[in-house]
């Protein structure tokens, strides 16, 4: 991307270096996990069915990802939080 | 002891033999006895890096079956004293060999050598796993690019599998320029996601293609070329050497650069 273009549009997509790292995070964990499609729904599912048991979850902006750091793998699941069931 | 290396990066085209071809030239250089074994059955390539294609007389398959002694096959490089080649067959496939066996020749050769040094074909499936049988280390060749960082991270946990535990990280072909502007990522980006350690790090240099154009790998030349410099100093933390990286980013620094960086770099 040129620099001119980035003085003037600096909402610009970011660059693809960091794209590509972000990209290979996701699928280098997937990769490791070893865990297919299926098994991940599977598995946010029944996640969200225990915690819909205490709290009514945002089920629009719910995120679920497998990720990589430092050679770890780790789940991380986003769930927003409506409001607290009595 | 022997050490056993195998040379390896699950995808193609990633500079694995000329790695390997420079890697063992410049150990040998160092004053150790190497031999390196070409274990890419079918697409064999070691021999014309290394400018010894010529002198391939027989192949790791002639003596597996028995039509020559292991000395007899060796193709020993008249440049370089203390450096043989083991070539692959060109004529039959990957399937043409057994772990067994190649575990056998590489412990017929380690008593007389200080490195076994082993290219591995690309891919994960049955040349791949003949060629890492036999090594106790790995030199695991990658580009700053999604496919071969992948294929590496891919690797890493097949050698792992496999107790080739001591795994070390060998960064090919990277462009300085493309850094500074955000669009590669960075030999630190790699180690972050691979978490393995790092050994050498290759700038991309025309002159690499030149030097395997002659067959005399770069870390020959009398005067080293910044590759063949990035080469030899990798085979000096080999043998222990405690060598500091060859900084690659420093011709980046201009003042234009700055000007740029201080434009591109997202803010904090």
């Amino acid at each position: 991307m040129g620099l001119l273009e980035r003085i003037f549009n600096p909402n610009a997509s970011q660059p693809s270096g960091q794209e590509a790292k972000q990209r290979l995070k996701l699928i280098i964990a997937h990769d490791r996990s070893g865990l297919s499609e299926e098994t991940l729904e599977t598995m946010r599912q029944e996640i969200l069915q225990v915690v819909a048991r205490y709290v009514e979850v945002d089920l629009e902006s719910t995120e679920f990802n497998l990720e990589s750091e430092e050679g770890m793998t780790a789940l991380t699941a986003n769930l927003p939080i409506r409001r607290i069931k009595n | 002891m022997t050490r056993i290396i195998v040379i390896t990066s699950g995808k193609g085209g990633v500079g694995k033999t000329t790695a390997t071809a420079n890697i063992g030239s410049a150990l040998a250089r160092l004053g150790n006895k190497v031999a390196l074994v070409d274990a890419d059955f079918g697409l064999r390539n070691l021999d014309l890096l290394l400018g010894l294609e010529n002198r391939v007389v027989y192949t790791a398959i002639d003596v597996i079956n028995g039509d020559c002694r292991l000395e007899q096959a060796l193709v020993k490089d008249k440049r370089r004293n203390g450096l043989v080649l083991l070539p692959a067959a060109q004529s039959r496939g990957k399937e043409a060999i057994t772990r067994e066996q190649m575990k056998d020749i590489v412990t017929r050769l380690a008593p007389n050598y200080d490195y076994v040094v082993i290219d591995c074909p690309a891919g994960i499936e049955m040349g791949f796993q003949n060629a890492i049988a036999p090594a106790t280390e790995a030199l695991i060749v990658t580009t700053p690019e999604v496919a071969a960082v992948r294929d590496a991270d891919r690797v890493i946990g097949l050698l792992e599998a496999n107790s080739v535990s001591n795994i070390k990280l060998v960064v090919n072909r990277v462009k300085p320029d493309m850094i500074q502007a955000n669009d590669m990522m960075s030999v630190e980006d790699i180690l972050e996601i691979l978490a393995i350690p790092l050994i050498g790090i290759i700038p991309d240099d025309e002159r690499v293609i030149v030097s395997s154009n002659r067959g005399e790998p770069l870390v020959l030349d009398e005067k080293l070329s910044t590759p063949g410099l990035t080469f030899n100093n990798l085979a000096r933390r080999i043998t222990g050497d405690e060598v500091r990286f060859v900084d690659l980013m420093a011709n980046q620094d201009t003042l234009l650069n700055r000007i740029r960086r201080w434009f591109t770099e997202p803010s904090q």
